[in-house]
């Protein structure tokens, strides 16, 4: 129970530390938080990991591998193009 | 729980909250996505520290092919084609969320009706809607299947009873013995990503902002319930966070365009869009040889330019003058200048040349400053990036609000392939799709320069009344042709004037 107490607490602290923070962002940079948040919603990857944690068996180790490469895929990609991104937002 | 693991994980999620904390300047921005990347390397190294991992080559292997694509295509996508890539990108990683999930779920099919099993199945649920509604808006804004709202027959119905049947199988399979797990899983997958399509299909191109945001949050969601049955505190943080942020980005758009959200998602009565008349913003001409096909396809219908005669009719007398004439002698004596850019400036890729003339005024003594409506483009801030790559200096890239005062002082507005946002009837009609949307007061500058693909209405299908004030010159055609006239004929004037003097 202190354990669910735990996540829960998480659960609504990062909630309301990222609704504060993220609410500053100015609309110019819109896209690259999008674009960033995105990749950080691959954080699934860790999840992913943690199916390989015992052997998993050949089903889930397929389900498993799967899920590993498209959240690379998005953690890898996301936090790339934010950067060329942000790259071009420059002041003359 | 040990109390480093805790603090370790307390770390890692307040140095990613710092990355993002870094958003709030361009100045800093690029640190803090580096910031969050660091933090991200950081949780994955824990992750398996603590943990250990069998399967290592699998392992490898998937990591592997994940990142190698993952950069390849970041590498190669236009700022055109963000918004598509974004919406793949959140389908991706949705993927990664149901399948954790279901994986997690099996493990956790003896536990009875724990906490852990209901998360997995919102997990499960999110995730597999969030896969099949991104892979659509992402097919919809690469212009790979049709971009207008596509609505079914009793389109609301079925949304409700997807909905209905996905909700109670759910409440079944955590109540439900552990036998009945798998087959109820197979049957929400199977709800859920036909409740992704539905929703997904009817939100048509200039709504794309606010169901782009919808996917972030909700992939931030499926990540957080994914975290829970993981037991990972990393998971659940960070999916908070990204929950929050895209909670905040609907938001924004949803009262940017003046519309309730599920208005949008749903379709409902008396808003949205007429049927039948979303289109494009104007701005391109269709057979453009753009190679993402990025050119809306309900314009098919329209000729590839128009023919002079054509253009001569819909370039309508206002207020006298040939409107080519008008508009280079606006921008020969501009001294204060705004730019309002829309979604059809970036189809006809026009934003070079349209810097080019910002530049050239600017050479001869005006204050060039771009106005950037919420909405414009396909996502939040897209019309930034987009003028960023364009090379416009950030500080001239003005808000709504800081843009809003100015207009009284400007005399000249020059507005590219956007016509919603400027159209005074959300201002002065009742009762239209778009009535009380914030839009630029355009019409309070001395001359207002249009230079969109035609006189049809925008994407709401609400004629732009604009087009009828006197200090409006219309410049119906291509946008990068039109600013290219502008461009030469300020150029050649000033030849001109310089010859005569000489």
């Amino acid at each position: 129970m202190q354990a669910l107490l735990t996540l829960l607490v998480v659960f609504a602290g990062a909630l309301l530390a990222g609704y504060i923070i993220i609410s500053r962002v100015p609309p110019l940079l819109h896209t690259p938080l999008m674009s960033l948040t995105n990749a950080v919603s691959a954080v699934t990857v860790l999840g992913a990991l943690l199916v390989f944690e015992e052997a998993p068996g050949v089903v889930f180790g397929l389900l498993g591998a799967i899920a590993l490469a498209t959240g690379t895929f998005n953690v890898v990609g996301g936090f790339a193009i934010t950067e060329r991104m942000l790259k071009m937002f420059k002041k003359h | 729980m040990d109390p480093i693991t805790l603090v370790v994980e307390l770390v890692i999620i307040l140095v990613f909250l710092a990355g993002f904390g870094l958003f709030r300047s361009p100045v800093t921005a690029r640190l803090g996505n580096g910031v969050a990347a660091a933090a991200f390397a950081a949780a994955f190294a824990s992750v398996l520290l603590r943990h250990g991992v069998t399967w290592w080559g699998i392992v490898g292997a998937a990591l592997a092919v994940g990142a190698v694509l993952g950069l390849a295509v970041a590498l190669r996508v236009t700022m055109l084609q963000i918004p598509a890539m974004v919406a793949f990108q959140h389908g991706a990683g949705a993927v990664a969320a149901f399948l954790v999930s279901i994986v997690e779920l099996n493990r956790a099919a003896e536990d009875g009706a724990s906490i852990g099993k209901w998360s997995g199945l919102v997990g499960l649920v999110l995730g597999a809607a969030t896969f099949t509604a991104s892979m659509v808006a992402s097919g919809k804004l690469a212009g790979r299947i049709r971009q207008t709202p596509v609505v079914l027959k009793a389109h609301t119905p079925w949304v409700v009873a997807t909905a209905a049947v996905t909700g109670v199988v759910l409440v079944a399979a955590a109540l439900g013995a552990g036998a009945w797990l798998m087959p109820a899983t197979a049957v929400l997958l199977t709800t859920s990503m036909g409740l992704g399509v539905l929703v997904a299909i009817r939100v048509g191109g200039a709504d794309m902002p606010v169901l782009i945001s919808f996917l972030n949050a909700a992939a931030g969601l499926a990540a957080s319930f994914c975290g829970i049955i993981s037991g990972s505190r990393l998971l659940i943080a960070c999916g908070a966070t990204v929950a929050a942020s895209g909670t905040i980005l609907t938001l924004v758009m949803c009262k940017a365009m003046n519309r309730h959200f599920a208005a949008i998602l749903l379709g409902a009565k008396g808003s949205g869009p007429v049927r039948g008349a979303a289109r494009e913003e104007s701005g391109v001409p269709v057979g453009t040889t753009e190679p993402n096909r990025e050119v809306p396809t309900v314009s098919s219908d329209r000729p590839a330019s128009p023919t002079s005669d054509e253009a001569e009719r819909l370039q309508a007398p206002s207020g006298g003058g040939d409107p080519l004439e008008r508009a280079v002698q606006a921008a020969r004596g501009a001294r204060r200048v705004l730019v309002v850019p829309g979604y059809g400036m970036a189809l006809a890729q026009a934003q070079f040349k349209l810097v080019e003339l910002a530049n050239l005024m600017e050479s001869r003594g005006a204050t060039v400053e771009f106005a950037i409506h919420p909405v414009a483009g396909r996502m939040p801030g897209h019309m930034n990036v987009l003028l960023a790559e364009a090379d416009v200096s950030y500080d001239k890239l003005l808000e709504m609000e800081q843009a809003n005062p100015l207009f009284p002082q400007c005399d000249l507005v020059v507005v590219v392939g956007a016509c919603d946002v400027v159209n005074p009837a959300a201002m002065e009609r009742e009762g239209t799709p778009i009535s009380g949307m914030p839009v630029f007061p355009v019409r309070q500058a001395r001359t207002v320069v249009v230079c969109n693909l035609d006189g049809r209405p925008g994407y709401s299908g609400v004629p732009n009344t604009l087009y009828e004030a006197d200090n409006a010159v219309l410049l119906f055609g291509n946008a990068l042709e039109s600013l290219e006239r502008i461009v030469d004929g300020v150029r050649n004037q000033a030849g001109a004037a310089e010859g005569a003097q000489t």
